[in-house]
């Protein structure tokens, strides 16, 4: 026994404390670490992605009703439906992203990716997606039909108050 | 046998960096580790150097990228058979790391001594799925484009913080020419480099617990792992043969099949079916099935939460080194496996007209009732199973070898499905 005996007793809880400060220090700086990465790698939500802007989709007479055309340049649908109220529908599946095509014998939007299916309400008419199809708005000024790409509403369902009529 | 000169040849110094002088001769034979480990470093140099070509000429931004692809495969001197190597050396990594895994796995490797090593394992495997996966975007053609939209959407759907993540990984809301630059850097840059590292350890470990494990009773008491031989030549000449035939294997792969390159990536028309790499058709195939919160971020987590968990599952005996700890061992692995094959097949069958009709439970939630519910189904299965492998006499690693092999053999068979039986709209079709 030559180490000095005096140092030992009050050690154990001071390193024990230290020791966990640093730990506790340690994992401190990982998450602000993480976070500052993450941070700088996910951009602000700034509206401007792709097709962003006013997308004029026509005369209101051009759209009879019960009737489903698609704007691939715009990615979405511009529904009119049998009641002669407009719905723009996002092309893009809410389960993971895929475009979803038309199929005009079945009357359904079937994404090629998980066999989601969706009405052209937007509505899920099977799973897995959870949501309805997104919305863009619809503007109808002197008889033009206008869509607002630039902003996307999402929904859980369809519901009647989406629908634009003239 | 002359006694070793002092100082070895230039080559033999370079390899008894990473090998010992003397090796087991019972670690010779190839069907102790079937060389997956070796065949594995074989196909990362192929890359390193097939990739250092493919950075030549491949240009990293949405407008250029398809067509620098392009031109390489119809113009560059022996530029397609440098894509095709680079492509099918990245596949088989895939697959060869898989194989390895379970070659550790099945003789007990991954048990104490070698636990920590094992972890190192899961993280390289980790990585070699994010190389491969980095590099489907790169050419950026449809294959890519979808693939990738459908892989960074799953992280949408990760509690709180699912909107931050998927716009971290993108780069913006949707994937872009950020996602191109990101992929690009991780691609080339610091998977493979992480993967350099870790690989040096991952090394050193298996050298420091004093190599592979060998089956229990190689030796005698005097000398336990049985007699030795010099490294240099009998265990490098095998290393060296082995290495010739998977390059040979890749070579012949890449001046028979052309790597794919589809049209242009097109954000406006998803293919039709649009899958994903094959690696990832299991989990594509689950997403089907389930509810996304489950089928994109639960499983996945609950699948490398189970591979970490082994080790400890499998309690404190040590590992006999045989196939399967022993023939009973083997038996109950196989009859999960078939277990796991016809239920897994007889679900995905039977889920076909359910997922399309009227919600079966009604009265729960989706999330639970397409999610939740079935996750539990399995975690009881997989129990059950261990069970009766106790019972019938199996040891606690032999009953836990049988449960992960029946979760195995389901996400194998979820594979075949995805790969070979989604047709248009990915409904169920022949091959
Ligand atoms: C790039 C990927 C990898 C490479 C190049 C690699 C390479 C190697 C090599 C050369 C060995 C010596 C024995 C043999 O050749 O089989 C080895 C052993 C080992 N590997 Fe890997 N490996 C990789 C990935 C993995 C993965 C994914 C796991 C499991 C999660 C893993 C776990 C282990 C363990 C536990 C050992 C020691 C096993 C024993 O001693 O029997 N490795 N690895
Ligand atoms: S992306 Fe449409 S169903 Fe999965």
């Amino acid at each position: 026994m030559t180490a000095p005996p005096a140092i030992e007793p009050a050690a154990p809880a001071r390193r024990d404390f230290l020791g966990k400060l640093g730990t506790g220090l340690g994992i401190l700086a990982a998450a602000e670490l993480l976070a500052v990465v993450v941070a700088y790698l996910a951009p602000g939500k700034g509206g401007a992605g792709r097709g962003a802007g006013l997308v004029v989709a026509g005369p209101v007479g051009e759209f009879t009703p019960a009737s489903v055309r698609a704007f691939p340049g715009g990615q979405f649908y511009l529904v009119r439906l049998a009641d002669g109220g407009f719905l723009a529908l996002s092309s893009r599946c809410t389960h993971l992203g895929c475009t979803v095509p038309w199929n005009e014998e079945q009357r359904t939007f079937p994404c090629p990716c998980h066999a989601s299916t969706f009405d052209e309400k937007g509505d899920v008419l099977s799973p897995p997606a959870t949501r309805a199809l997104d919305l863009f708005p619809v503007v109808i000024e002197g008889g033009i039909v206008k869509v607002d790409t630039s902003r996307r509403i999402s929904r859980a369902r369809f519901e009647p108050g989406q629908v634009v009529h003239l | 046998m002359p006694e070793p000169s002092r100082k070895p040849s230039g080559f033999a110094n370079l390899v008894l960096h990473l090998h010992p002088k003397l090796v087991p001769a019972a670690a010779l034979p190839l069907p102790l580790t079937f060389g997956l480990g070796g065949a594995s470093a074989v196909l990362f140099l192929v890359l390193a150097v097939t990739g250092a070509l493919l950075l030549v000429v491949y240009g990293p931004s949405p407008e250029r990228a398809h067509g620098t692809v392009a031109r390489l495969v119809d113009e560059i001197p022996f530029g397609a058979l440098v894509r095709n190597a680079h492509h099918w050396a990245a596949n088989g990594l895939v697959l060869v790391c898989g194989l390895h895994l379970l070659r550790v796995f099945y003789r007990g490797g991954h048990l104490p001594p070698r636990k920590g090593n094992w972890f190192v394992g899961v993280a390289l495997l980790l990585l070699v799925v994010g190389c491969a996966f980095t590099g489907y975007l790169l050419p950026w053609d449809q294959l890519a484009f979808w693939a990738v939209t459908i892989a960074t959407g799953m992280l949408e759907y990760v509690p709180l913080a699912g909107d931050v993540l998927l716009r971290a990984a993108r780069g913006g809301a949707e994937v872009g020419p950020a996602t191109l630059a990101r992929f690009f850097v991780l691609h080339v840059a610091i998977l493979p480099v992480a993967l350099l590292l870790l690989l040096a350890f991952h090394f050193w470990l298996v050298r420091k617990v004093g190599g592979v494990i060998l089956p229990a009773g190689a030796g005698d008491r005097a000398a336990p792992r049985g007699p030795l031989v010099p490294t240099s030549p009998d265990l490098t000449q095998r290393e060296g043969a082995a290495a010739l035939v998977v390059l040979a294997a890749v070579m012949l792969l890449a001046a028979l099949w052309n790597a794919p390159l589809l049209a242009q990536a097109n954000p406006g028309l998803s293919p039709n079916p649009a899958k994903a790499p094959w690696y990832f058709m299991g989990l594509q195939e689950l997403l089907v099935h389930l509810h996304p919160a489950s089928g994109a971020v639960a499983a996945p987590l609950l699948g490398l939460g189970m591979l970490l968990a082994l080790p400890a599952l499998s309690g404190a005996e040590p590992p006999t080194g045989r196939w399967f700890g022993s023939p009973r061992g083997a038996r109950h692995a196989l009859v999960a496996a078939l277990l796991a094959a016809a239920l897994t097949f007889a679900a995905v069958l039977a889920n076909e007209p359910l997922r399309r009709g009227k919600p079966w439970l009604p009265a729960l939630p989706p999330a639970v009732r397409n999610g939740v519910l079935p996750l539990a189904v399995l975690a009881l299965v997989l129990g059950l199973v261990s069970w009766l492998s106790r019972r019938r006499g199996g040891t606690r690693q032999e009953a836990v070898q049988a449960a992960f092999t029946f979760a195995l053999a389901s996400f194998a068979v979820l594979t075949l499905v995805g790969v070979f039986l989604r047709g248009p709209g990915m409904a169920l079709v022949l091959p």
